[in-house]
């Protein structure tokens, strides 16, 4: 795909693009913009500018009416995630076990703000309400895998498993 | 020949403690131990107690193992499997009588009061499995209603049983089919409300993770009753173990004809599509899901009209939450009187709440309506753990409220827990002791519904972030008497005037804690005090000068050197440099530092 307004280096492979165009259109009978959207999501793992804007192309809909839904929720990302993407629980049970301060524990440790990614591209951190997993309170998740009962002092360790 | 079953549960509590490696390691042990043709390994839903998880429970003995670890698999096959023998040390303890003896779960403080109906077949059966389903009286109760009841006959029994909406609101699930029902011929819809938002209530996955079908067979229930062909179940994306099984269920569903066209003969069609949140708590209100399955922004719509006159796509539509499908299909079997006789006057059945943070058994448990707080946080969640002092309950989530030790007694239900300023909600229920500090739970859910307003109204959108200001003022020490008011009138202003519920009950846990806990607002205000040491801005350290023996591990592990002092001699904390890191406190050895 071509970026209107200058030479940057396209976004993706051709492959993404081709499948991103294929789901879009499938979509179009029966299907919903959101629907769209998580499918562009799980293309690229977040929703780069260009993708929006074929989207909007192949739906014939404005550019920013798909930022409007696409703004709307949190499960949308306009950038990339880090290669190890931690979620912390913020949901109430694990909030009043203390997983606020593990929260800002990471943010010092990585040195990010919430929902960012470390520069080299390794870590990105945000917060999350409820994995439904409260009874393991406080808990956090890196990718795929779940910790529970997390400490302070755990913290370390577990990042330095990411390697 | 099957002569027992092992049960893992698969519920996303113990699947994140690695349960999937357990029904592994059982496979294969099993397999090595020759017991292929005699024991069936079966992943189950919740079981409930998922402070004990992973939990496995083996049949016909009904030995419940907790906390059970991948390691512990090849011992628990040799020796109860193999040789009849108990690992009565992986047993919950509370079941052991001695050695080899056990009692029954129903026996247990956390079960022995529970009456489950909406959790019925969680832990019970393999929820991917629609067989196991139908052998537990599953598609019965659809059938029934097939050949043998009207579209009417069905509304009636719903009514009849007093079952109301288990999402919150308590609406009675008769009325609102009725209401439906009686719109123009024509195209319908049958909504499941999935989006379990409140950060805390896991209920609702639960069902969906253990139970599948029984959400379904509902909704197609519900189809027939009001005239509608279609449904759809919008769930969270961030249950992925809940997604997968629902796909499940509705293909196996699908190929066993009993959702499509001409079920079961009688020539009504039904089918039920899927659609995923993508995290928008507002979306949890019915108006909000509507635009949200439509594709749009999740963006409330003004009531009236109600759903139930022009809902999804413009058409009639029903919306109940996943726990209220799940009692349909009992009442339909066992009748509306067996239903109406459990419960309190206006609130009938039961009800499920996930009980968690400060209490010893944390999990879903599932009571008759009317059952005393303090039953519930004492005896069946096993009271608070640490000896700490309880402090407070707080229901409903971020729409909700948090109750003092003084309401313990107070029978639960929808009217009784208004009446004190909280609401049934969900059915969450977080447990605080004394150290929570109840300004700053307030503030963490007016954090959470500040995120999370759509923006549309100015009354939730300008309002809570309004009352946040002055929170964050109270918790860092800055606020006077005076601000105290301005939050009340807003607190009363936003509830008034806000477009939809999360607008009109976000104000309520502010509100029941200015009722109960006014005291700690003026600690916070007045004396510049935060009683449970949890507000970091208004802390103070200090070093007892009895107990410190000028270790210096304290003055060492500071990070900003805000500890002087000698060796072997008292050590003093310099009050203007300490940013109360709390460092300090946890390195003493000799528990010289308090925190005040």
């Amino acid at each position: 795909m071509s970026c209107k307004t200058c030479t940057c280096a396209l976004v993706g492979t051709p492959e993404q693009d081709k499948k991103l165009r294929e789901s879009t259109a499938s979509l179009k009978d029966g299907g919903s913009l959101v629907m769209v959207l998580q499918e562009a999501q799980e293309i690229y793992g977040y929703l780069p500018a260009e993708a929006l804007d074929v989207i909007a192309e192949i739906w014939g809909c404005s550019t920013e009416s798909v930022y409007s839904v696409a703004t709307f929720y949190s499960q949308f990302s306009f950038s990339p995630k880090g290669k190890y993407a931690i979620h912390v629980c913020l949901g109430t049970a694990c909030y009043v076990k203390g997983s606020g301060e593990i929260y800002s524990k990471l943010k010092d440790l990585l040195d990010v703000e919430d929902g960012g990614c470390t520069p080299d591209g390794k870590f990105s951190l945000d917060a999350c309400r409820c994995m439904g997993a409260c009874g393991l309170a406080p808990v956090m998740s890196i990718n795929d895998d779940v910790y529970g009962k997390v400490t302070l002092d755990q913290l370390p360790g577990i990042l330095k498993k990411c390697n | 020949m099957v002569r027992g079953h092992v049960l893992v549960c698969g519920g996303t509590g113990c699947h994140s403690a690695n349960s999937d490696d357990i029904y592994d390691a059982f496979e294969k042990e099993i397999e090595a131990a020759g017991l292929k043709d005699e024991i069936q390994v079966i992943k189950t839903g919740c079981f409930g107690l998922c402070a004990l998880g992973p939990i496995v429970v083996i049949y016909p003995e009904g030995a419940f193992y907790s906390q059970v670890q991948p390691g512990d698999v090849k011992e628990i096959v040799s020796e109860h499997l193999l040789k009849g023998r108990l690992v009565t040390r992986l047993l919950y303890q509370e079941t052991v009588v001695d050695e080899n003896t056990i009692t029954s779960l129903d026996d247990t403080d956390f079960y022995r009061k529970q009456r489950r109906i909406a959790l019925k077949n969680c832990g019970v059966i393999d929820p991917e499995n629609i067989k196991e389903y139908i052998a537990f009286d599953g598609y019965m109760a659809l059938a029934k209603v097939l050949t043998e009841m009207t579209p009417q006959q069905v509304i009636d029994e719903i009514s009849k049983s007093g079952l109301r909406g288990r999402g919150g609101g308590g609406f009675p699930t008769g009325k609102k089919w009725a209401f439906a029902a009686a719109q123009p011929v024509g195209d319908k819809y049958v909504c499941c409300n999935a989006d379990e938002g409140d950060p805390g209530a896991f209920m609702d996955r639960s069902v969906l993770e253990g139970d599948p079908h029984c959400v379904l067979e509902a909704m197609a229930i519900a189809g027939y009753a009001i005239g509608s062909n279609h449904g759809y179940i919008y769930v969270r994306a961030e249950y992925p173990i809940a997604v997968k099984r629902l796909r499940i269920a509705i293909g196996q569903a699908r190929e066993m004809g009993l959702l499509g066209k001409n079920i079961l003969g009688s020539g009504f069609d039904f089918d039920i599509d899927i659609r995923l949140g993508a995290g928008a708590f507002v979306c949890g209100e019915e108006t909000a899901l509507l635009n949200s399955i439509e594709g749009k922004r999740g963006d409330p719509r003004p009531r009236p009209p109600f759903p139930a006159v022009k809902g999804l796509f413009g058409k009639p539509t029903i919306i109940n939450n996943v726990e209220t499908w799940a009692n349909v299909t009992r009442i339909i079997l066992n009748g509306a009187d067996w239903f109406a006789a459990m419960g309190s006057e206006k609130s009938k059945g039961t009800k499920v709440f996930a009980l968690g943070g400060k209490i010893n058994h944390t999990g879903l448990v599932e009571i008759p309506m009317g059952t005393p707080l303090r039953e519930i946080i004492e005896e069946i969640g096993g009271g608070i753990p640490d000896g700490k002092k309880f402090k407070a309950v707080q229901t409903g989530g971020p729409s909700g409220g948090c109750i003092p030790a003084q309401y313990l007694d107070i029978p639960v239900d929808y009217e009784n827990l208004i009446a004190i300023g909280s609401i049934m909600g969900s059915g969450g229920m977080i447990v605080m002791d004394e150290d929570n500090c109840m300004v700053d739970i307030a503030k963490f859910f007016l954090e959470f519904t500040c995120d999370e307003s759509c923006g549309k109204c100015t009354p939730c959108r300008v309002g809570i972030r309004r009352m946040l200001e002055i929170l964050e003022k109270i918790t860092s020490g800055q606020a006077k008497m005076e601000d105290l008011d301005t939050l009340e009138n807003l607190c009363y202003f936003i509830k008034e005037n806000a477009l939809c519920g999360l607008g009109q009950t976000a104000p309520n846990p502010v509100l029941s804690t200015l009722r109960y806990f006014r005291d700690e607002y003026e600690a916070h205000i007045v004396e510049k005090r935060c009683p449970a040491g949890v507000c970091k801005k208004l802390l103070t350290y200090s070093i007892d000068p009895e107990k410190c023996k000028g270790c210096t591990l304290c003055a060492r592990n500071c990070p900003v050197d805000a500890i002087v002092g000698e060796v072997k001699k008292v050590h003093v904390i310099d009050n203007n440099k300490c940013i109360k890191c709390g460092t300090c406190m946890s390195n003493c050895k000799f528990d010289a530092i308090t925190r005040k």
